[in-house]
């Protein structure tokens, strides 16, 4: 099968007591505890002050580690395409509009038009290309539990098929009340990669990432090696990218292979 | 890009089920447009697909069992889409055939039910099934499981150019070596929502929506769904195979719902779509517009098709017909400009009787018989996203 390698050249996390990738990357590393906290995101910098106000809590998420990614890549954010990938999307937006929905019955102007433009899949994606200015394509995933999984291959296949660099963004926060029950969601956890052609960054790679899809080799859930960690994998699915940021951390080349469909990808390092 | 053949295809709207249907009401002028019976606080007019509240999915397939699914199974099992795939993965094998397909709402009307019939305590239906209706992954997991593929599978969310912007992602699998061929495609039905939303938005005409007139007042809401089969085009195809030749993408980064007032992002779409197709400005015989009807849609996409191809090149909206089909408008132009090039007619805009007089592109008020070759095709959406495609004969 085919195998594609892309260059990291940016890392970012925001989960749980996983405030930033300065601050996680030792406790990823195992040299400090882990601690699970609420960890409310940041509002993002980028965005001018009326769309800050109109920017909820997924979008913060979000943006939060596309910005923290760019900056770490030391490529301008208006300069990178981007895949944004997303299982719940801005549930906490489509959430209020259907209880809009329920309480208004047959009423006209029952939505509010805010409310209507942050609900689409693809609205963080729209704020950050609003923040940065960016005129570059993103396209926005969702695919369950694997959105993580279909985000990676999309990002290694446009950036093998483009050969330009580009923004990997995953996020996944609990969905609301009485949503939540369907998809029990442990906290807001969000994951963003810089990924480049193999040797554009000419010497500033983190690392290399390589991926094959194996479309008969099932994989179970990940488990990530820090102490405490396993229960934010478990339950949220974008924290599938977990091992992946800890293999990062701890400068090793073998991760776990992530679940994808009936089969899985193999993934891993070199450094 | 490399050509891709789009070897199957078919489409479901309120023009009728099947390609055919699609082809036949744009040559003849009909549209589908009725008054918005589905959320009638709302007003205006739809683009309604008779009979969805009484064609639920076959029993093994019950669980996405949803609006959204009803349509792409209309589709699904129209043209002979479901033996094609099948003949397809024959050929390449079922893991080599990807399915990427693109929604906005997915099965959003399940979620809207299962909150009007909540218990005392507030808590949902437990037959509401989240994951197999309202998910984006719903429509991906009942396609792929319906044709019986084991490729890869993405569902792409860009609002209004969600299948559009699909087919650009799936040529990328393709051509990433992914895969050899891909359904793409995708569906987006009615729902209280979209049409609440819309109307908050004050974007919903009042009459069937006008594209291009210079007292039009907004849009129509239609469903549809369509799929296409894409393959690498290796070795002669028999006829005169239709082709995606070239896919643009862009991001106005100016505004949530209002698209950039010159068309920044429209124009930058279209001209990377045809960059890479590897066509200039003038090969191009039709461009369908994305023609929403809005203001500013329609004055924002005039200037930046002037801006690209210039004042001669005939343009039309197809969405007085159908009503604005949302994430499935893009699959539904590829459709339509595959028949439409083998049937030899660019579609006027339906009851326009005259263009916008500040528009100073070739907007046709008359359909127009003529051979033509290529088709360039606009989808834009919500969040500033703007996809482009190019479509035309094998080369």
């Amino acid at each position: 099968m085919t195998a594609l390698s892309a260059d990291i050249l940016g890392v970012a996390i925001w989960g749980p007591g996983l405030e930033g990738w300065a601050a996680s990357a030792p406790i990823l590393a195992g040299t400090q505890p882990y601690a699970f906290r609420a960890s409310p995101p940041p509002a993002p910098a980028v965005l001018a002050a009326t769309e800050r106000r109109r920017a909820g809590p997924v979008v913060r998420l979000a943006l939060a580690v596309a910005q923290e990614a760019t900056a770490a890549s030391a490529l301008p954010p208006e300069s990178l395409p981007s895949v944004f990938a997303s299982g719940h999307g801005d549930a906490v937006v489509v959430g209020s509009i259907l209880e809009a929905l329920a309480a208004a019955g047959q009423q006209p102007r029952a939505v509010s038009p805010t409310q209507f433009h942050n609900s689409v899949h693809n609205a963080a994606a729209g704020y950050w290309s609003i923040g940065t200015g960016n005129p570059h394509p993103a396209t926005c995933l969702g695919l369950g539990d694997d959105s993580y999984a279909a985000g990676l291959l999309k990002a290694l296949a446009e950036v093998t098929t483009t050969n330009r660099p580009l923004l990997l963004c995953v996020y996944d926060h609990p969905l609301p009340p009485p949503l939540d029950a369907c998809r029990p969601t442990l906290a807001p956890f969000a994951a963003g990669l810089v990924l480049a052609p193999p040797g554009f960054g000419a010497g500033t790679a983190l690392a290399r990432l390589h991926l094959h899809w194996q479309p008969e080799t099932p994989a179970t859930l990940p488990s990530p090696r820090t102490p405490g960690l396993a229960a934010l994998v478990a339950g949220n699915a974008c924290a599938r990218a977990l091992p992946l940021l800890e293999a990062l951390a701890r400068h090793e080349a073998e991760l776990p292979a992530l679940p994808y469909l009936e089969g899985s990808l193999a993934l891993r390092l070199s450094w | 890009m490399q050509p891709l053949h789009i070897s199957a295809a078919t489409a479901v709207s309120a023009l009728g089920v099947g390609a055919a249907a699609q082809a036949r009401a744009l040559r003849q002028g009909q549209g589908g447009l009725t008054p918005n019976n589905y959320e009638p606080a709302v007003g205006g007019f739809i683009g309604r697909v008779p009979g969805l509240e009484q064609a639920p999915l076959p029993a093994a397939f019950a669980q996405f069992d949803c609006r959204n699914n009803r349509l792409a199974l209309l589709a699904l099992t129209a043209d002979g889409f479901t033996q094609a795939v099948a003949a397809a993965a024959a050929r390449h094998g079922a893991h080599r055939v990807a399915v990427v397909l693109g929604t906005s709402t997915s099965g959003v009307t399940a979620a809207e039910d299962a909150y009007a019939a909540r218990d005392a305590n507030g808590a949902l239906p437990p037959s509401f099934d989240y994951a197999h209706t309202q998910d984006l992954a719903s429509l991906g997991n009942f396609t792929r499981q319906w044709l019986g593929l084991r490729g890869p599978l993405f569902m792409v969310s860009t609002a209004c150019a969600s299948s559009a912007r699909a087919c650009m992602d799936a040529a990328q699998l393709i051509e990433a070596g992914l895969c050899d061929a891909a359904v793409v495609g995708g569906a987006d039905s009615l729902c209280r929502m979209t049409l609440q939303g819309f109307a908050a938005l004050e974007l919903i005409a009042a009459t069937p929506c006008r594209p291009g007139a210079a007292d039009r007042a907004g849009i129509s809401i239609g469903e549809a769904s369509g799929f296409a089969l894409l393959e690498r085009a290796t070795g002669p195809i028999p006829g005169q195979g239709f082709a995606l030749l070239g896919a643009g993408a862009s991001s106005d980064g100016y505004h949530m719902s209002s698209p950039h007032p010159e068309g920044a992002g429209a124009v930058a779409a279209m001209r990377q779509a045809l960059a890479s197709a590897s066509l200039a400005p003038e090969a191009i015989d039709w461009v369908h517009l994305h023609g929403t009807g809005t203001r500013a849609n329609d004055a924002m996409e005039d200037q930046a098709v002037l801006a690209v191809c210039g004042p001669a090149t005939p343009c039309s909206s197809t969405k007085g017909y159908t009503g604005h089909t949302l994430g499935a408008c893009g699959i539904l132009g590829l459709v339509m400009a595959r028949d439409c090039v083998a049937q030899g007619f660019i579609p006027a805009s339906l009851g326009l009787t005259a263009a916008d007089p500040s528009f100073r592109s070739n907007t046709l008020t008359t359909t127009r018989t003529a051979p033509m070759r290529h088709v360039l095709a606009n989808a834009f959406g919500f969040g500033g996203t703007n996809c482009s495609l190019v479509l035309g004969p094998l080369p």
